[in-house]
């Protein structure tokens, strides 16, 4: 593989998350690379949403090791950091499963509130801006302007003094990715974005996500369950099934991997001979989705 | 928007017959309730019980009940939005409604009025006084805004910060700086200790933030509690530094320096007029309203900063903003700090202008009030807040005064002690009528083209 021989922006090695008896996720590897979308996917309850929780802090991992390297060669150990820490210093930016925007302010304010530490920074830890220190407004009005690109890129500058609760279900998942980019992220892990589009607006998330990593430099992490968004952009796909990995490689390799489509079928390996017919049937679905 | 949606009608026409059965049933009603408990009362006399009759009062009191009843028949109830209207309205941006015009007006329209409150009532000490009892509230309540309203944080101690703020003014201005500089410093014991009480009220707000960082909704509410009643049983207690129930008297402020008094070196003496004890609470009175519309003007401006929006997100959504960066544990502890602060400035005037401190003074009623301003009010308002005192410190000084009550009221019952009766029914009336305070709209702090305000029903309160 080509991608094999560039450094990885994300290694997780080994990692293991159990909640009480439940092992959620049991000695999970994998790499995602500079520059490319990575899907995670795999039936419900697989422990992808753990995975991410697990990568931007919110849980911290039983065992194993979290790797986050910068272009400048910069790394951090994720799985030792505080999750504010992550996405502050490592910079990592993710969206929920369950969108959470801030429901009552406005769009616009969504993404001030997504630029606050470069603009604490400015407003001389509050003291300065209470003062109306002349930096903290240029600040703030760097953060308007980049606000504003952002939305004209997810097509939402019509409404930046809506309130955010007051967005049509596709608007929010478009503003809260709008959210996440505005921190300035390295990583960008989306918990299913395409939950809920029609297949309109799925295409237009397709469009939008590879604009997004080609304009700026991030890598994307994805989990999805829309085939033709995960097989329509992906450069690498990881799957997953009952916390652990069951096959990983770029979208061709995944689609015709049996232990896929075992999976996504439910099939015991002796009955494999004779789904073998339904089986292939679901590759071709999976294929002409994409 | 479509032309019906403009020309829709605002309200329905009346329906009238259904609503004079409904006032002659609620006159039955009324009647069956008063006859038995208003119209007569029985006085013991020296030689027998002799029944009075009072049938003006059960009429009056039952024209009142009826007019009121129309009263909402005619502008409250007949509102319900038609079903085009309501289709047509975006749930979360309504259209510019009444208060909505005047909203930009309200606030400049009551510092004027409270500028020029003094003058209005011609130096009289009574509206004077209420004005610094109720501009006092209105500050602790526009502090406590900040950890309630913004932050989302539920604090039930917060008279304890007002107790610090309090106390470091009577303790440094009796005890330490005639100690360490001497007595000369004294007169200026007001000016020096304002921002010494901020920051020790602060400095106590982190320290009650520490614990309670990770606690929240009722646990976080119970502990606040039984901070703000530590406090107080610490300044009951701890006889040798606080005097305990004894409490300390303070001295007075003093106008930069000169003291209000009579003879040589006086604020009188120096402006060349005559000694009149007014001035002392005149002063008092601008005092209070500066410290207050510091307290608003730093709070608006604090909104616009990162801080401030951090403070909302947070109430908002705690999750989403440790995922964008966000330390929350200092986020809450801001909130809590700087809310605190501006209860020791408030504490610190309460001591002056009371010339007395006690433990007494900061029981957790006081807590409770502040808080059912900054609820009946509406999470989050400014404005609200200042009706919102007006209204239950204004009623409770009506209570003080009202005699009427007192031929109804049996043998030796204050009209006094109703006064949380009438704030307890005035408060389930709101949660009737307007759960959400008396301004639900929410102002955003930044915006590109236009500012809509956010309704209410968008707006979290916050969980704990
Ligand atoms: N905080 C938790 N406590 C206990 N169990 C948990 C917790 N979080 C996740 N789990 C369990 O871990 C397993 C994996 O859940 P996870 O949410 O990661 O699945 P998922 O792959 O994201 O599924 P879906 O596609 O439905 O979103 C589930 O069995 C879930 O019940
Ligand atoms: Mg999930």
């Amino acid at each position: 593989m080509a991608t094999a021989t560039k450094t990885p922006v994300l290694s997780v090695e080994h990692v293991t998350m159990r909640f009480g008896g439940l092992t959620a996720i049991s000695d999970l590897s994998f790499e995602a690379y500079p520059n490319e979308i990575t899907a995670l996917i795999g039936p419900n309850g697989a422990g992808k949403t753990t995975v991410f929780n697990c990568i931007t802090g919110f849980y911290k991992p039983t065992g194993g090791k979290i790797a986050l390297r910068h272009a400048d060669g910069m790394e951090f150990l994720l799985e030792r950091m505080d999750d504010f820490r992550i996405s502050q210093h490592a910079r990592v930016a993710r969206t929920f499963q369950n969108i959470r925007l801030f429901s009552g302010m406005t769009v616009l304010e969504n993404l001030m509130v997504a630029q606050h530490n470069k603009l604490m920074l400015a407003s001389g830890y509050t003291i300065a801006g209470v003062l109306g220190s002349g930096r903290y407004r240029r600040a703030e009005k760097a953060a308007i302007d980049l606000a504003k690109s952002w939305l004209e890129k997810v097509r939402l500058i019509d409404r930046a003094d809506d309130p955010a609760g007051d967005l049509p279900y596709g608007d929010q998942r478009r503003l809260e990715i709008a959210r996440a980019m505005c921190t300035e992220p390295r990583l960008l892990c989306l918990d299913e974005p395409a939950a809920g589009l029609n297949p309109r607006e799925s295409e237009e998330l397709n469009k939008l996500l590879r604009a997004i990593r080609s304009e700026n430099d991030v890598s994307i992490l994805l989990i999805e369950h829309d085939m033709s968004v995960v097989m329509g952009i992906s450069d690498h796909i990881v799957v997953l099934d009952y916390g652990q990995k069951i096959s990983d490689g770029d979208p061709h390799h995944v689609k015709t991997d049996p232990a896929v489509i075992r999976a996504y079928l439910g099939v015991d390996e002796e009955e494999e001979e004779k789904d073998a017919l339904a089986a292939k049937a679901v590759a071709e679905a999976l294929g002409d989705q994409a | 928007m479509t032309a019906q949606d403009v020309s829709a009608p605002r309200a329905q026409a009346y329906d009238w017959s259904a609503i004079i059965k409904d006032l002659i049933g609620t006159a039955i009603v009324s009647l069956l309730i008063m006859v038995p408990m208003v119209a007569y009362k029985s006085v013991i006399t020296q030689y027998s019980l002799v029944l009075v009759s009072r049938w003006t009062e059960v009429f009056a009191v039952l024209a009142l009940i009826l007019a009121t009843r129309l009263a909402l028949h005619l502008f409250v109830w007949n509102r319900a939005p038609s079903p085009v209207t309501a289709a047509a309205k975006p749930a979360g941006t309504a259209k510019a409604t009444l208060p909505e015009k005047i909203g930009p007006w309200v606030f400049p329209v009551l510092v004027a009025f409270a500028v020029f409150l003094p003058l209005i009532f011609n130096f009289e000490r009574r509206p004077i006084d209420l004005g610094i009892y109720i501009l006092t509230y209105i500050m602790l309540a526009w502090g406590l805004n900040i950890v309630v309203g913004l932050a989302g944080l539920l604090d039930l101690g917060y008279v304890a910060f007002y107790a610090v703020g309090a106390y470091a003014y009577a303790l440094l201005s009796t005890v330490y700086f005639p100690y360490w500089f001497g007595d000369g410093v004294v007169p200026w014991a007001f000016y020096i200790t304002l921002p010494v009480a901020g920051l020790l009220a602060a400095l106590w707000g982190v320290i009650l933030g520490f614990p309670v960082l990770r606690l929240r909704g009722d646990y976080l509410a119970i502990v606040t509690l039984a901070f703000g009643e530590i406090i107080r049983l610490v300044l009951i207690n701890w006889f040798s530094f606080t005097n305990g129930p004894q409490g300390i008297t303070v001295p007075k402020a003093t106008f930069f320096g000169l003291p209000f008094a009579r003879g040589e070196g006086s604020f009188s003496d120096f402006f060349g007029i005559e000694f009149n004890r007014i001035h002392y609470f005149v002063f008092l009175y601008y005092v209070i309203l500066a410290l207050a519309l510091l307290t608003y003007f730093v709070t608006n401006r604090l909104r616009r900063l990162p801080i401030g929006r951090a403070w909302e997100a947070l109430r908002e959504d705690e999750i989403a903003c440790r995922s964008l960066g966000i330390n929350t544990t200092n986020t809450k502890l801001t909130a809590f700090a700087i809310g605190a602060m501006f209860g020791g400035f408030a504490g610190c005037f309460f001591a002056t202008r009371q010339g007395f401190v006690s433990p007494e003074s900061f029981v957790f009623i006081e807590s409770a009030i502040i808080l059912a301003i900054v609820v009946l009010g509406g999470l989050g308002s400014q404005i609200g807040i200042v009706f919102a005192a007006i209204a239950i410190m204004g009623s409770f000084e009506l209570f003080r005064e009202l005699s009427v009550f007192e031929n109804y009221l049996p043998e030796g019952t204050d009209p006094v002690h109703f006064r949380m009766l009438a704030v307890g029914l005035a408060m389930v009336l709101m949660m009737r009528f307007r759960p959400r305070g008396f301004v639900t709209r929410r102002q955003p702090t930044v915006f590109l083209k236009e500012r809509k305000a956010v309704s209410g029903d968008l707006v979290k309160e916050g969980h704990g």
